[in-house]
């Protein structure tokens, strides 16, 4: 959810931008990240773990702990917790590790 | 592949407040400096920080940790002797001393005369049942979604721990709409500064101490908390389970220094607790094992913003004085920012953290 009214900050948010998640269309802002806008419209679960398929989600926001692993236009282990969100991007949950040189990679 | 290596004379990893002190008192003096951070603008931590800070004039007492970020970002980057560069990660140190950076998907290798390395302290999570599931936060990931991004994580929260950053955190929150269903702390009492804890007692939010939580609920992402109070080995006392229904949980349980590159580089780290894990010894001039590689803010300890900074200036004046810059007025200067540091550690609220450095210092 968007705080829109808040006693000392203004929030300048970016141009109105288009994306998918898991296949669906969602708005977002340029410049915010990716975990900002999945979060603003209610998203929270980003991955499931390689082993035992735990649902994961964000935990530390700075690009540290890997917990938001996401693959991005086709790119596995995206941290989406810094990576930014820009227009026509195509997100998608994450299950297992990931493999980075997939055919069309 | 031929690889090109610049050298430079002072590298500073991390544009937090140690790191932009350390910057700027350094090229102050008159070195060069390139300063690197691996997040897209300068600040660190006090980007998402909206509360006053506490201490003396000197330290920025009353400012508020987004202007002080401001005010120290415009400096660096319109410093002539400053060169910064954001998004630029640092993923080695190797043994001759050369620094590999990642930059917009490009790689290079920087060889510095000296490096003071600030690169901070990441958030510890906590065992119990449950403690992966998505709804699950650091506190301080949350300040960043709420007070950067403008966004709310959940509409009801726990927050687990009652030191400043649980409490101040709780009470941002607050500020930004979110219920706060309570504050379960630990201790038997509550570490964060009264002025704080004060407000969000007004607020109405309960604050648990000897308190803790047992497990998080849900399937999918979190759906509730139950919480128990503790006795004095922390084990639960029966009957004293509560259910909470929350989609939120923050953990606001202490933060641990970010110190791979300087385990790299072969510092000599020790184990102190009160400095919040493995830090490297270091002698008065922050200076670490390692000849010309030096550490400060919170990868040299844990602790407030208003010291990270006066160590990030020692390291800073300490490295360019090593390279022959301000010797004139390196003595006065030293003597002035050691006050500043030692005063804001007096007292019984520094008492921690004396004994802590009192096992990482040598020299």
């Amino acid at each position: 959810m968007r705080i829109e009214q808040h006693p000392i900050l203004e929030f300048k948010r970016g141009k109105k931008v288009k994306f998918t998640f898991d296949g669906q269309e969602y708005e977002g802002y340029e410049g915010e990240t990716i975990a900002a806008a999945l979060h603003a419209a209610g998203i929270r679960i980003m991955r499931e773990s390689p082993v035992l398929h735990r649902p994961r989600g964000l935990f530390c926001a700075i690009g540290n702990c890997s917990s938001c692993l996401m693959t991005v236009n086709g790119e596995p282990n995206v941290r989406i917790c810094v990576e930014k969100l820009r227009p026509g991007m195509v997100v998608e949950s994450q299950k297992g590790k990931g493999v980075i040189y997939a055919p069309g990679n | 592949m031929r690889q090109e290596i610049s050298f430079v004379e002072i590298a500073v990893i991390g544009g937090g407040p140690a790191g932009l002190c350390a910057a700027l008192e350094a090229a102050n003096a008159g070195a060069r400096v390139t300063l690197l951070d691996r997040q897209d603008r300068l600040g660190g931590q006090l980007i998402k920080q909206t509360h006053r800070f506490f201490g003396s004039q000197s330290h920025r007492a009353s400012e508020r940790g987004i202007n002080i970020a401001a005010e120290l970002t415009g400096q660096v980057m319109s410093h002539p002797h400053i060169e910064a560069l954001t998004g630029a990660t640092v993923f080695g140190f190797y043994e001759d001393g050369v620094l590999g950076v990642e930059r917009e998907g490009k790689i290079f290798f920087i060889k510095p005369a000296r490096v003071i390395v600030a690169t901070g302290a990441a958030e510890k999570t906590l065992a119990f049942p449950n403690n992966d599931l998505p709804g699950i936060y650091g506190a301080g990931a949350v300040q960043t979604l709420v007070n950067v991004y403008g966004v709310l994580p959940g509409k009801r929260v726990l927050m687990v721990g009652a030191g400043n950053i649980g409490v101040i955190v709780t009470y941002q929150l607050l500020q930004a709409g979110m219920e706060v269903a309570a504050i379960v702390e630990a201790a038997p009492k509550i570490g964060a500064y009264w002025v704080h804890a004060a407000k969000v007692r007004r607020a109405g939010v309960p604050i648990y101490t000897s308190h803790t939580i047992g497990r998080a609920c849900g399937t999918r992402q979190v759906e509730g908390a139950v919480i128990w109070q503790i006795d004095e080995q922390g084990q639960p006392v029966p009957g004293t389970e509560k259910d909470l229904v929350v989609d939120t949980i923050c953990l606001s349980v202490g933060l641990s220094p970010l110190v791979e590159l300087l385990a790299q580089a072969g510092c000599r780290l020790v184990y102190v607790p009160q400095l919040g894990g493995h830090v490297p010894l270091r002698d008065a001039s922050l200076q670490t094992t390692v000849p010309g590689v030096y550490v400060a803010g919170d990868a040299a300890g844990v602790e407030e913003a208003s010291a990270a900074m006066m160590e990030g200036a020692l390291a800073g004046l300490h490295a360019a004085y090593s390279l022959g810059y301000n010797q004139t007025g390196y003595e006065a200067r030293r003597a002035e920012l050691q006050q500043q540091l030692d005063s804001l550690r007096s007292g019984p609220v520094g008492e921690k953290i004396r004994s802590g450095l009192s096992r990482a210092m040598i020299g």
